[in-house]
């Protein structure tokens, strides 16, 4: 197999999550808002969680929320639009490996959001609207997964997406902690409301609901996200993951290697010592480095030969 | 369907009627086929070759405005139709002239007899643009160095078929071809089945055959490339669909790379993978930055060297363009006779160098009748089409040619046949050309018929897909029926 065409496939897996998780973002954020009526503080946050600050203040002064929603449906940095089109570009040169469903699919999503968006800005239409994305996003994963052999092109694509998964659990738990609520708050057992914002975000509130009984707490959501075994959108998961994907590619010692050295940093944690020390963010940093360098290390072994 | 109200064009020759209205022989069934349905019925088959268009994906890109827009293939349902043992001439034909072209190429980078033989003068190759002087001495796999050439023939008023251009330097079209049969077989299955025709899709594995052949490695399953300048070019969905009915990888130039060792690598998951042959669809000006336009981000550094080295094949070879040129044309009959000692099968257009004194004398007296063309433009640039041109400009072009006479040639104004084509509700006469491919390795191939492509404005001779032209599928059928009958 080609290292582009692998690349071009890590990519698009990359990007189509990226959309996903863009799209549910904004839908979970909205109805935040709804119950919290003076929460419109949240929505700069959103941005954060991007990381395409710049590009945002560049274009608007303010992070009101329909500033937010504008720049998170059509900037040509990182909003919806232009990660659909990159997964699109990517998939174009890559198609005969995927069903031809999954192409169609994709096809779906760019002209849905080729259309001007500006309806989408204001609260009515934009739930059906988000919803509508994160059924394609998930059609699409369906097709992949239900009908494309286990060989590498199919290894390639879902270790894109659990790097990207990865990462935007931790960019949701970093910028949680930090802006939204705020450090000392984790542990005041407050903000309930907040944290089931965080958790659906992920789409992990019956999950985390249906194995920890207790009622919502800072800590505990911040340990559930890092590190259980079980849920698919937690960071130790989604390195394991990537992890078994390596195992099925040639010549994949190294990289494993740095993705294990990842999966002990998290393992080892422990969100009340980290909060306690005042080393969340420190731990968060620490943790997206290491998904950078597994990044990096896959990158050198199977894309640049 | 009245095929008594469909009119051929005086001073044309129909593919399917003669000009009392018969159908001509090997066509009668098609005739008969078309008398019996209505103009709904055929439109209703045309939609459904839409429809299979449509799922098959069958496209071509055209670049406009920044933007890539995938556009349907224009297909006419209508086959035409030629009789098998006219198809065994051109066949001989198109191998006899190909084979003397590559002898040629072979002659003008080595020891050149056909110039010390006085067959072309020398100047005709010194001021070719397309002569590339890094291919001086090389002797590619045998002598060969157009292995995949595109003919475009043409049928005079006469009925006589005569070469208009050969096409060796990265001639498309062959998966249209090989589609338009795909879609015939879904909408036409028994008009098809009525007549014992050629199959055309093996072309696939004849041309995987030939690029194996070409191997400098003599091992058992050589790895072959399609080296395609991207997803930008408008040829985009022949490269990708040939690769995959080859089972070769489509690369661009990104994924080659030429070691110390002068051997082509790909990049691979597995690590670099050494490349037998290549089977180029960019031109030669950016196959290395190298050698040649240094700014080309499509080619591979050092290709050039790996191939004089002898250690890759590259399909067409560097160089072969200089067997192209409008006025090396007009000599292909004579290297015919020169290199094979043969008479030449097929006709080329009758073309008056005016280089020529006498020729020029009658290009000069019969502007009017005459296509002039610049022997060193491409892409119709500086051509001057007599009937239509005005009193000023004859004036012009007797001047220009009087003043540089070796820069001109020219051919009488073709006369394109004619084939039946669905406009709207009605069947009517449309211009047309062929285009088949030839193949050369060890051995020789050409496709069973070939690429028919149609003008579809009326009176117009353009065929190009991108100016409005369309295709038809193009069935060589044999007069003995399937169960053996005449």
């Amino acid at each position: 197999m080609l290292s582009r065409v692998a690349e071009r496939l890590y990519w698009f897996g990359r990007y189509l999550e990226r959309v996903e998780n863009t799209a549910r973002l904004l839908s979970v954020y909205s109805n935040v808002v709804l119950d919290l009526p003076k929460a419109g503080f949240v929505w700069g946050s959103l941005v954060d969680i991007t990381g395409y600050v710049e590009p945002f203040k560049t274009r608007f002064k303010s992070p009101t929320e329909r500033n937010v929603v504008k720049f998170l449906l059509d900037d040509p940095s990182g909003s919806l639009r232009a990660n659909v089109l990159r997964a699109r570009e990517n998939a174009r040169t890559t198609r005969d490996l995927m069903p031809s469903e999954a192409w169609e699919k994709m096809n779906e999503l760019h002209f849905l959001l080729s259309r001007n968006l500006n309806q989408q800005v204001s609260r009515n239409d934009r739930h059906e609207f988000l919803a509508q994305i994160i059924d394609l996003c998930l059609e699409l994963t369906g097709y992949l997964s239900g009908s494309m052999s286990r060989l590498a092109p199919y290894y390639f694509i879902k270790m894109g997406r659990n790097i990207e998964r990865a990462d935007m659990t931790t960019r949701v738990i970093d910028v949680a902690s930090l802006n939204l609520i705020g450090p000392a708050s984790l542990l005041s057992e407050n903000d309930n409301i907040l944290w089931m914002g965080v958790l659906q975000s992920l789409n992990a509130y019956q999950m985390y609901r249906q194995q920890i009984q207790a009622r919502i707490q800072g800590t505990e959501v911040v340990d559930f996200l890092l590190k259980d075994r079980s849920f698919p959108r937690s960071v130790s998961y989604c390195l394991g993951e990537v992890g078994s994907s390596f195992k099925h590619l040639p010549r994949h010692d190294k990289a494993l290697k740095t993705v294990r050295r990842a999966q002990r940093i998290v393992a080892r944690a422990a969100a009340v010592d980290l909060l306690a020390n005042d080393k969340l963010h420190d731990f968060i940093d620490h943790t997206q480095e290491n998904i950078g360098l597994t990044h990096a290390s896959l990158t050198h072994i199977w894309f640049s030969a | 369907m009245d095929l008594d109200a469909y009119t051929s064009q005086p001073g044309f020759f129909d593919e399917l009627l003669t000009p009392k209205g018969r159908a001509r022989p090997g066509s009668a069934q098609l005739a008969r086929f078309l008398r019996k349905s209505t103009g709904a019925e055929l439109n209703l088959k045309r939609e459904s070759a839409d429809l299979a268009i449509k799922t098959l994906g069958i496209s071509f890109t055209v670049y406009s405005e920044g933007q890539n827009i995938d556009r349907q293939w224009p297909f006419d349902l209508v086959p035409r139709i030629i009789r098998a043992n006219e198809w065994q001439m051109i066949e001989l034909g198109l191998k006899q002239r190909l084979k003397a072209l590559n002898l040629f190429i072979t002659d003008v980078y080595n020891e050149q007899f056909i110039v010390k033989d006085g067959i072309i003068p020398n100047d005709i190759l010194a001021s070719s643009k397309d002569f590339r002087p890094e291919c001086i001495g090389m002797r590619p796999k045998f002598d060969v160095w157009a292995h995949i050439c595109g003919t475009d023939l043409i049928r005079d008023k006469d009925g006589t078929v005569y070469v208009l251009e050969d096409n060796l330097r990265v001639p498309s079209g062959v998966s249209y071809m090989l589609e338009n049969r795909n879609i015939s077989k879904r909408v036409l299955p028994e008009l098809l089945d009525r007549h014992n025709v050629m199959p055309m899709d093996d072309y696939p594995s004849q041309l995987f055959n030939t690029l194996c052949s070409l191997s400098p490695r003599s091992i058992k399953s050589p790895e072959v490339v399609l080296l395609t300048p991207g997803i930008f070019n408008s040829a985009y969905f022949e490269h990708a669909f040939l690769a995959q009915r080859m089972g070769v990888e489509l690369v661009e130039g990104s994924d080659l790379v030429v070691e110390n060792d002068d051997c082509v690598y790909m990049k691979t998951v597995e690590g670099a993978s050494r490349v037998d042959v290549i089977y180029r669809r960019i031109d030669d000006q950016f196959m290395d930055p190298e050698v040649f336009k240094p700014e080309s981000m499509l080619g591979v550094k050092g290709l050039m060297r790996a191939w004089r080295a002898g250690n890759v094949a590259i399909a067409n070879a560097p160089g072969v363009g200089v067997a192209d040129d409008k006025v090396v044309y007009t000599y292909v009959p004579d290297m015919i006779r020169y290199y094979l000692n043969e008479a030449p099968l097929l006709p080329n257009v009758p073309s008056y160098l005016c280089s020529n004194a006498e020729e020029r004398a009658f290009v000069i007296d019969h502007c009017q009748d005459l296509v002039i063309k610049p022997a060193n433009e491409s892409g119709g640039y500086g051509m001057y089409i007599g009937p239509r041109e005005t009193a000023k400009s004859t004036r012009n072009i007797r001047k220009l040619i009087t003043a540089n006479p070796r820069n001109y040639m020219a051919q009488p104004v073709i006369s394109l046949s004619t084939a039946p084509t669905l406009i709207g509700d009605q069947l009517e006469p449309r211009h047309v050309d062929l285009r088949p491919f030839i193949l050369q390795g060890e051995d020789s191939f050409v496709t069973a018929g070939g690429l028919t492509r149609v003008a579809l404005v009326r009176g117009s001779l353009v065929v190009n897909s991108s100016q409005g032209g369309g295709s038809k599928d193009t069935w060589v059928v044999s007069d003995v029926t399937k169960n053996g009958m005449r």
